[in-house]
């Protein structure tokens, strides 16, 4: 019955999204303005239907519904409540309602804005975006509906399907087959929501400057509409990827964060097009430059959402988040290439439009670093794209399967990384327009001085690695540099208001929260820039296997194997938990309790590590496996991970920063009403 | 290339004198270590097990591998030759990047190639839109606010820098 209720829900709001994008055109191209406002309110519509659909689901999973296919795919009895929930998007069709689900809601928040002046906008925005939702609906709908039960057919074989198949039965299996144990993790409640918010909410400023492009609007009014949205999908595009981080960290148990996996790098191509448009929309903004590559980027931005989206679901790599092989492999490939050739083409036909309103007057300028920066945003882009599709291509062209791996990204990224860095550590001392070589040097000789001293100590406490000392002062500038940009701008308003420091930080971050936001992002990604080049490259590993009493030496490190314990849980797990004692340089700093989970369900078996973390660095142990004979002999590997906790610190600093570039208009509201009271008190 | 000959060269040597002395080089440690054979499996990957490395892959299949080159090791094999025993056995995706030969190498070419033009369209992209500074409207006075407090603020800060 619910399960009826959920696929008849979803098939109308298919339906309506369908309406809501001819309806709004139609009105658009006919000037009939009621046609529009009844697309909006298709629009509105797919948001509550689609809560309801996802409730449906939500419904079934959590009280074991396994007649259902999506349901027995991936819960199972013994799965703790939270887990049955977020299962929501632990498999193909759950995950496409969910996606459908946010953009649904994404779209409606962003269409109830007063369009006043951006009327002709509204119904091409109704249009692009109900397309996009109609596309993933009909995934749903056609190919992968969650709301399908299972079949025991007449030769004996199960089936999923909606309607009872001839001569087939009903079968309803008294267990599922549960989550892929790698899901069963806290980090399942935020680190896929995050990712999907991130996709889906780039598909605003894309809506809109698709209507600003059809509607033939040259200003830079749909990126100054989109900049919140922008910031929001950017930051949950950001978050997720720091949370997937944190989430391998805690669960894959190879001592790493990042291991340039092939759908790790489709979620880290949109957030490069998309942090690339987030610097170059300011040059448009300020100077009415960049009208092109904007729309551009943002195309590129989109359709890597796509294809990140494409990549995950299609079976096409080999990946460890890839779900099984799908027949929505081709529908999406077409879908991609559609919006793209279309947006492409819309782009050229308007081009004339869309000249620049300005030139540059300096290679120093704030818009020649910017374009330096996408210069070197697009490097890694393509370098990164280059080294997830040649393998589909090489098996392609020569019939041979080939791995393209971390080597390959690490050496062509790692120095346009570190050219990022230094072009973060000079932008910020140019401006618009008028910089020379000279200006830059004033504003940087001091915080240059004192990023000297970083090198020098270094290589004094016996740090030669050159990428070290090499990334270290870079980053060390960076940080130096934005402080010295706080200092600055703190030490102006203390002397010009009389304001003590505290509240002159306040007030100068308040009054240009963009501006002073971004120093913070940038400050985040120094700190990480710290933890990654730490572990990168002084982690060490070693690996033994120990009978009880023995030991195993890392560095200043002595890890001592005390007990094993092997037991059964009562979610359906076998656990193998091994004691150990950790010695740092002698004393006794700690024990861990690094295990191994076998689930029964699904026959998989999961290595927690167990790990000591400090801000310096993190003992990590893992579990490598039991010697079946002696059931006491146990191998483990031991990571000593220097600074990891430098990459956490540093995406919280990162989000803090985005949050506070999130609230730019209210502080330029406040700004202007401080600056027309100071110059009514003036005069 | 001179490298890759030394290279070659030293393990050649090394070979030879394995065989000579026909004695695994661990003998006298009892067997290479785990790290020993991480350090290989390091760079390898299983052609089932999704783009994880073999040194850190928790399946049975990697620990038979894992197994195997640990019986090479034994029998005195170079990381090379064990390497090249896994690529022969299950082909090039075995390894961590493709061997920069016949259309493979276009992996590696490309991405330079590509730089190379991005920058020389940038270049050019810059040189035609460079078009000589205007003169200063009046001194001090930042062309980028249009917030006035920072207008005020960069006017302050510029006159203590000067």
């Amino acid at each position: 019955m619910i399960a009826n209720i959920g696929y008849y829900v979803l098939v109308l709001t298919f339906l309506a999204s369908l309406y809501g994008a001819g309806a709004a055109a139609y009105g658009a191209l006919k000037n009939k303005p009621e046609f529009v406002e009844s697309g909006r309110y298709a629009m509105l519509l797919t948001g509550p239907l689609l809560t309801v659909a996802s409730a449906a689901i939500i419904w079934l999973l959590a009280t074991g519904h396994y007649e259902i296919g999506f349901v027995a795919s991936v819960t199972s009895n013994s799965m703790p409540t939270y887990l049955k929930v977020t299962a929501l998007w632990g498999g193909q069709e759950g995950s496409l309602v969910f996606w459908a689900w946010l953009m649904a809601a994404f779209t409606s928040a962003a269409s109830l804005r007063k369009w006043d002046r951006d009327r002709e906008m509204l119904p091409w925005f109704i249009m692009v975006t109900m397309i996009t939702l109609a596309f993933f609906l009909s995934l749903v709908v056609f190919f992968e509906n969650p709301f399908a039960r299972l079949w025991l057919s007449a030769d004996g074989q199960q089936v999923t399907a909606m309607l009872q198949p001839t001569g087939a039965v009903p079968l309803n299996p008294p267990d599922g087959r549960g989550l892929n144990p790698l899901l069963r993790h806290p980090g399942m409640i935020i680190h896929p929501p995050a990712l999907y918010l991130g996709f889906v909410a780039y598909v605003i400023p894309y809506a809109f400057a698709m209507a600003a492009l059809i509607t033939r609007r040259s200003d830079d009014r749909w990126i100054r509409i989109t900049r919140r949205w922008t910031l929001v999908a950017w930051i949950f595009l950001s978050l997720g990827l720091i949370l997937g981080g944190r989430w391998a960290y805690d669960v894959l148990g190879w001592g790493g964060y990042w291991g340039w996996d092939p759908v790790e790098i489709a979620a880290l191509l949109p957030w490069l097009a998309g942090t690339a448009f987030l610097h170059s929309v300011m040059v448009q903004e300020k100077k009415g430059m960049l009208k092109h590559w904007n729309v551009v980027l943002i195309i590129l931005t989109y359709a890597l959402v796509l294809f990140g989206t494409f990549l995950s679901r299609s079976g096409v790599l080999s990946s460890v988040h890839a779900f099984a092989k799908s027949a929505i492999g081709p529908m999406f490939f077409v879908f991609i290439g559609g919006t793209f050739i279309v947006s492409l083409s819309l782009l050229i036909n308007r081009w004339e439009m869309l000249k620049g309103e300005n030139f540059l007057t300096s290679v120093f300028s704030r818009e020649a670093l910017f374009l330096l920066n996408n210069f070197l945003f697009m490097g890694i882009l393509v370098v990164s794209f280059w080294g997830v599709i040649f393998p589909l291509i090489s098996e392609l062209i020569t019939g041979q399967k080939i791995t393209v791996g971390p080597p390959f990204y690490e050496r062509a990224n790692g120095p346009l990384g570190l050219g990022l860095l230094i072009l973060m550590a000079i932008a910020p001392l140019s401006a618009y327009a008028s910089t020379t070589w000279k200006t830059i040097g004033r504003a940087l000789w001091k915080p240059a001085l004192v990023t000297l001293l970083v090198p020098l100590t270094l290589y004094f406490v016996g740090i030669r690695n050159p990428i070290a000392l090499l990334g270290y002062t870079a980053a060390a500038l960076v940080a130096f540099v934005t402080l010295y940009e706080f200092w600055r701008g703190v030490m102006a308003r203390h002397r010009q208001h009389g304001e003590n420091l505290p509240l002159a930080l306040w007030r100068l971050v308040g009054r240009n929260r963009r501006r002073y936001g971004g120093y913070i992002i940038h400050l985040g990604v120094v700190l990480m820039a710290f933890g990654i080049i730490g572990i990168e490259v002084y982690q060490t590993e070693t690996q033994a296997t120990l009978s009880r009493g023995e030991q195993v030496t890392l560095g200043r490190y002595v890890m001592t194997y005390d007990d094993i314990s092997v037991f059964d849980t009562n979610d359906g797990r076998n656990v193998a938990r091994a004691v150990v004692s950790v010695y740092q340089d002698g004393k006794f700093v700690d024990e861990l309790y690094p295990r191994k989970d076998y689930y029964y369900d699904s026959q998989q078996a999961v290595t927690i590590p167990g790990t000591r973390s400090m801000l310096a660095d993190d003992f990590y142990v893992i579990l490598v496996g039991l010697d079946p004979d002696s059931r006491s002999d146990a191998t483990f590997k031991v990571y000593h991970n220097p600074l990891v906790n430098f990459i956490w610190i540093g995406g919280i600093v990162f989000s803090l920063g985005t949050i506070v570039a999130v609230w730019v208009s209210s502080g330029r509201r406040r700004a202007n009403k401080t600056s027309s009271a100071t110059r009514s008190t003036r005069t | 290339m001179r490298k890759f000959q030394m290279a070659m060269g030293i393990t050649l040597g090394f070979i030879l004198l394995s065989q000579v002395f026909a004695l695994p080089a661990f003998a006298q440690d009892g067997g290479p270590t785990d790290d020993d054979v991480n350090a290989i499996a390091r760079e390898l990957y299983c052609p089932v097990c999704e783009n994880i490395p073999l040194d850190v892959c928790p399946t049975q299949a990697c620990e038979q591998w894992r197994a195997t080159i640990r019986e090479k090791l034994v029998l005195g094999w170079s990381d090379d030759q064990i390497k090249d025993y896994f690529v022969d056995q299950y082909g090039p995706r075995v390894l961590a990047e493709p061997p920069a030969e016949g259309f493979n190498a276009l992996v590696y070419i490309l991405p330079p190639v590509l730089f190379v033009i991005g920058a020389l369209i940038l270049f050019m992209v810059m040189r035609a839109w460079k078009v000589e500074p205007p003169a200063p409207k009046s001194k001090g006075v930042s062309v980028e606010s249009d917030d006035p407090y920072i207008a005020q603020l960069e006017q302050e800060l510029r006159q203590r820098d000067e």
